[in-house]
């Protein structure tokens, strides 16, 4: 089987920042809260990119430091780990609750589907950042509760799609048959459904995944996502701003991370739905 | 002898495909044909899907549908290349010297225009004629093509009329700007089979009073040799066989076009019945959740065992409704089935499982009846695991002895559904449904998406099985060439109702109510003149009355 | 009665029932979830006796049914309560916020709308030649980066180091419109940004769908040329999707204020919700939320509108 680069491309990337969010015990150089020099020291990868001014020495941290004197690659690090593991569970979270009530709703359809149907209707006819805004007023900003919030809110969305895939599969001729031959309701969601849903789930599991990172980071922002002193990508620009102000640059690394890791999953859930639906697509 | 109108020289197309696992590469569609269409003469194109022949008609217009490529030879209109012609010079052609009517009328007209505007907008365009003498050319070709009400039609939006009078507005939209010639892309394909008739009568008057040419393209040779002077057969985007109709039809000279020729020659007597019915549907009436009328009114039939029961009808007429009922898709409100010596209850879920594997089903869209990710061994092997629990070699085993009743060999067992031909996969559920030793397999419309010779080969397959197997058909079509084919019974069905009923050849034979004699004097035959014959025979019978 | 009528009917009597239930989301959401308003309000060091009297006056011992209808009623006759952290009338402080916020989404919509559609018929008229591949991977990077770090891109490089506008969008009644303009016009660019890809994206599918309709293939074989295939066949067509794209990219821009207001410290709508929930202010939120859920149901509800105006078959019936 030959993997497009593009797809081969997304793979590893996605890949390496998994690892680094495992791992970042190991790869991390400095602690979490330590502080290690001056505030805002400028990058040595600046200096060999030659962005620092001249007469400044090669700077010791590769990405500088913070606003009260922290690495910044080990904040960032310890960052993606933060962003990465809630952004993982809530995508499970969302995904298991989302295909399961949306695959009940099609298999049965009646009064189940209706139900299931018009309430998601209802949650989803407010954006959900409002909804998570409304909900963590009065909640406490604990990594769980995020997780909770957002892995429910994202959910609906799961569950439109899980049911609309499902829908459509029910009422392929195959799906009859198998019911004119007897067959029980497991094996035709397991057998004849499941295996045919599975390429645009897995694939809107990916962009799902990259919503939640976005998710995450914009309440982190806010200030009611992560609190401190754990580190997150959104964390860090909100502690970072106002350095922006004075041209120094350290709120923008996570856009750089954020983008990249958007992208490549991006990348990989394209190339997912692209094999699976050639595999539907009939004779060459 | 004059120039023809249309001369096509080693046409060639191609066009680009995008397979799953290879990179885009261009193919051949056609590969080099020639053909003259003279002033006032129709030619009509005739191959199975495939044949390349709508992508020829469009081509005598130089267009070129989706990504396919005009890629070689001559097309000459009116004494000049229009492959060679610039972009002005073709538009100029285009909907003034040459027009076009597509299969399906619905999705060509643009929803949110009136009739009018779009019947005349090429005319007016094109300068060929003022916006009221187009108007007024519109109301004739109207009154020309039998639509009802030809004054005011053109006032009402597309989906304000039915599917037939559509086709036939397309007729007059192709003949407004009075165009040297008209292609006609399977233009009675998608009709029910009373309806193709009219719309039939409609281009071929039209055709004859306008003194227009005309390419007329289709896969069904009956239809074509109604209305063409001559036929030119196709396959795989070669000529087969060019001549006359009447000697295509009463002389062909290739293998190939005999073939078209014979189809649906084959011969089936009528069985009698036998003491004891397989099916008795007593007194069913059904309707959908939440409709307001009955879809079956009260139908009886009977089919008796290694027998088949034909149930023939056009789209609404219930005739699908029916076969849900009796597989327990569709409880009805009314009615009894007795199956086996049994009651059949009413829903799914109550049946026995002898009672469900004695009752199979084949459909329509062999496509979507097999799951795409199950390989043709676990499709077929599913029931014999199911209903008898056989496994490992023992299943094997009975899937090699399946797949060689279908005539298909043990190395189709590891492929998927997608890697098979159309009449492959009706074949593989075939065997599927057999795979169950039922005694009764419903067959919904299981020849009407196949290709005429393929079609013939899966009735074939199907009659053979039933001496065999000793099973009993229950065949859904609307298409009565298949019911003389296969039946041994028939029941003609008409908006709910058994409009009637009996062994093949009672049905068959006059005295007829309405509605069969209609139907029966619709269906195309494959000779000469019939198509006249017809007509005149309802201009005496309505002079009559 | 004409089923367009009935059907714009019931359209509207669901937007109405979707704001009711939105109240009740919102204000269940604030209100039966485990977390105490009062010792949110007090926080860690409140006495039994400080919580007991500040339920008291929040009316939090009344039965949540009797609560919820309190506040629906006065939210109905334009009293949206007090805030909780200065004692202020919430619904005159937030006329004047939501002046602002609506001031700075109509630019944002005024650029970006056309800019979208533009850029989706040329991405269209270049189908899977360059401008369209550049046009659909920009696109996608801007559609992968979150609202928050595009504002903070455009002020490091717009702001900062090409010094062309003010990094910091204040207004108020004193600065004339071109002042005002110019003050905004980076959290503009900003949440132009934001909601033009999505927007491009969809216009884009939405006239490829038209583009491939049957009809169009009429229409050339016809003898019309492009422009007029286009004009007369294919943009009437196209009509309705791409209003009913911008309708809900416009409730999408919505949620984008929000997070552009707080980079931008612009004194609207977004900056007032978000600072109250992290005070914990529930009163506020809930009525801030209320009318971000009330922008976002009425966007939708004219999408579904304008669609059905738009269909043929419901405007003319058989």
């Amino acid at each position: 089987m030959r993997i497009p680069t593009a797809a081969l491309f997304g793979l590893f990337f996605t890949g390496l920042y998994f690892f680094i969010a495992i791992f970042a015990d190991y790869i991390a150089p400095y602690g979490l809260g330590e502080i290690v020099g001056d505030v805002w020291e400028p990058a040595r990868l600046g200096y060999f990119l030659g962005l620092t001014p001249d007469g400044y020495d090669e700077p010791q941290y590769w990405l500088g430091t913070d606003q009260i004197g922290r690495d910044l690659l080990t904040r960032m690090i310890y960052g993606g780990q933060t962003t990465i593991w809630i952004a993982t569970m809530a995508t499970i979270l969302s995904f298991s609750t989302g295909t399961i009530m949306g695959f009940v709703a099609a298999v049965n359809g009646g009064w189940i589907d209706q139900a299931l149907s018009r309430f998601i209707d209802l949650v989803m006819s407010i954006p959900s950042l409002i909804v998570a805004l409304v909900v963590l007023s009065v909640l406490d900003t604990t990594v769980t509760t995020l997780i909770l919030v957002m892995g429910l809110l994202d959910s609906t969305r799961v569950f439109r799609l899980a049911r609309a895939v499902a829908v459509d599969i029910t009422v392929m001729d195959y799906v009859e048959a198998a019911r004119l031959r007897g067959e029980k309701v497991a094996w035709i969601i397991f057998r004849e459904i499941l295996p045919n849903a599975l390429s645009p789930l897995v694939a809107e599991m990916g962009l799902r995944f990259i919503f939640m990172v976005l998710f995450i980071s914009t309440l982190s922002f806010l200030g009611i996502g992560v609190q401190p002193p754990a580190a997150d990508w959104g964390g860090i620009v909100k502690d970072n701003k106002d350095g922006i102000n004075f041209g120094i640059g350290a709120a923008l690394y996570p856009a750089v991370a954020i983008a990249t890791l958007a992208i490549s999953v991006n990348l990989v859930a394209d190339w997912i739905l692209n094999r699976t639906t050639s595999l539907k697509g009939g004779r060459g | 002898m004059a120039t023809p109108l249309l001369s096509v020289r080693g046409l060639k197309i191609g066009a680009r495909v995008y397979p799953p696992d290879a990179k885009p590469h261009d193919i051949d569609i056609v590969h080099g044909v020639d053909f003259d269409v003279e002033a006032g003469k129709v030619l009509g194109l005739i191959g199975e899907s495939g044949a390349g022949k709508s992508t020829i008609g469009l081509a005598a217009m130089a267009y070129g549908r989706g990504g396919v490529k005009l890629t070689g030879g001559e097309v000459w209109v009116n004494g000049r290349d229009v492959l060679q012609s610039g972009t002005r010079d073709v538009r100029r052609l285009r909907g003034a010297e040459v027009t076009y009517v597509s299969q399906s009328a619905a999705a060509s007209f643009p929803p949110a225009k009136r009739l009018m505007e779009q019947v005349i907008e090429a005319a007016v365009l094109q300068g060929k004629f003022s916006k009221s003498d187009a108007e007024a050319r519109a109301i004739e070709l109207f009154r020309k093509v039998d639509l009802p009400e030809p004054e005011t039609i053109g006032n009402r939006f597309p989906h304000q009329v039915s599917g037939g009078q559509l086709q036939r507005c397309m007729t007059a939209l192709a003949l407004c700007p009075e165009p040297d010639l008209v292609v006609f892309d399977e233009p009675t394909t998608a009709l029910d089979v009373t309806t193709q008739i009219d719309v039939l009568k409609a281009i071929k008057e039209a055709i004859r009073d306008t003194g227009v040419a005309a390419l007329y393209i289709t896969h069904d040779l009956a239809v074509v040799a109604q209305v063409s002077d001559h036929i030119m057969v196709l396959r795989q985007g070669e000529m087969v066989e060019y001549g006359t109709t009447d000697q295509i039809i009463n002389a062909p000279v290739e293998d190939y076009t005999k073939a078209l020729v014979s189809v649906r020659s084959i011969e089936h007597v009528e069985k009698t019945p036998t003491e004891t019915p397989l099916l008795r549907v007593e007194g069913i009436t059904a309707r959908y959740k939440g409709t307001k009328f009955d879809v079956l009114k009260n139908i009886n039939v009977e089919l008796h065992p290694g027998q088949t029961l034909a149930v023939v009808g056009e789209s609404g007429s219930g005739k699908s409704t029916l076969a849900r009922v009796i597989t327990g898709l569709l409880p009805p409100s009314q009615g009894n089935i007795h199956f086996n010596g049994r009651d059949l209850s009413a829903a799914l879920k109550t049946r026995t499982r002898d009672d469900l594997r004695e009752l199979q089903m084949i459909y329509q869209m062999a496509d979507t009846a097999m799951n795409p990710r199950q390989t043709v061994g676990t499709i077929i092997g599913r029931p014999l695991e199911f209903y008898f629990g056989l496994k490992g070699a023992e299943k094997k085993k009975r899937i090699k002895e399946l797949l060689e009743e279908i005539e298909m060999g043990d190395g189709f067992i590891d492929r998927y559904p997608a890697e098979l031909s159309g009449g492959q996969k009706q074949r593989v559920c075939i065997a599927r449904a057999l795979a169950a030793k039922p005694k009764l397999i419903i067959c919904d419309e299981v020849t009407s998406a196949l290709d005429p010779l393929v079609a013939d080969g899966i009735l074939k397959l199907l009659l053979d099985l039933q001496k065999v197997e000793d099973v009993a058909y229950l065949f859904i079509t609307h298409d009565l060439a298949t019911v003389r084919a296969i039946a041994d019974s028939i029941a003609v069905m008409y908006q709910g109702e058994v409009a009637r009923y009996g062994g093949k050849t009672d049905v068959l034979s006059p005295p007829f109510d309405d509605y069969t004699d209609l139907l029966l004097s619709s269906v195309p035959e494959m000779r000469l003149g019939w198509l006249e014959e017809v007509i005149a025979n309802r201009k005496m019978a309505s002079g009559g009355n | 009665m004409h089923p367009v009528i009935k059907l714009v009917a019931q359209r509207f009597a669901l937007g109405i029932i979707l704001l009711l239930a939105a109240s009740v989301i919102i204000f269940v959401g604030t209100t039966i979830l485990p977390g105490d308003v009062a010792q949110q309000i007090l926080g860690q060091g409140a006495t039994p006796e400080n919580l007991a009297t500040v339920r008291a006056e929040l009316g939090l011992n009344d039965p949540p049914l009797t609560r919820y209808f309190d506040w629906l009623g006065g939210v109905l006759q334009g009293d949206l309560g007090t805030a909780l952290t200065n004692g202020r009338d919430i619904a005159s402080t937030m006329s004047d916020k939501m002046g602002k916020t609506l001031f700075l989404a109509f630019w944002a919509a005024a650029i970006s709308v056309p800019l979208a559609i533009f850029l989706g018929l040329v991405a269209v008229r270049y189908k899977d030649r360059w401008p369209d591949k550049l046009i659909s991977s920009v696109t996608l990077t801007t559609i992968s980066i979150p609202e928050f770090l595009i504002g903070y891109l455009l002020i490091y490089f717009v702001a900062v180091k090409l010094g062309w506008a003010p990094s910091v969008a204040m207004i108020n009644d004193s600065m004339t419109f071109v002042e005002k303009l110019h003050s905004i016009s980076i959290p503009v660019a900003a949440l132009t940004l934001v909601v033009l890809a999505h927007m491009m994206r969809m216009t884009r599918a939405a006239i490829l769908n038209v583009m491939q309709s049957p009809y169009i293939e009429t229409a050339e074989l016809k003898g019309l040329s492009t422009f007029e295939v286009i004009r007369k066949h294919a943009f009437p067509n196209a009509v309705a999707p791409i209003v009913n794209v911008v309708m809900i990219n416009l409730a999408y821009l919505v949620v984008g204020v929000v997070v552009i207001e707080v980079v931008f410290t612009y004194p609207g709508m977004g900056q007032y919700l978000v600072d109250h929930v992290v005070k914990r202010d529930v009163p506020v939120v809930q009525a801030a939320g209320l009318m971000f859920a009330a922008i976002y149901i009425l966007l939708n509800m004219t999408a579904d509108i304008v669609s059905i105006l738009a269909n043929p078959r419901l405007r003319h019936p058989k």
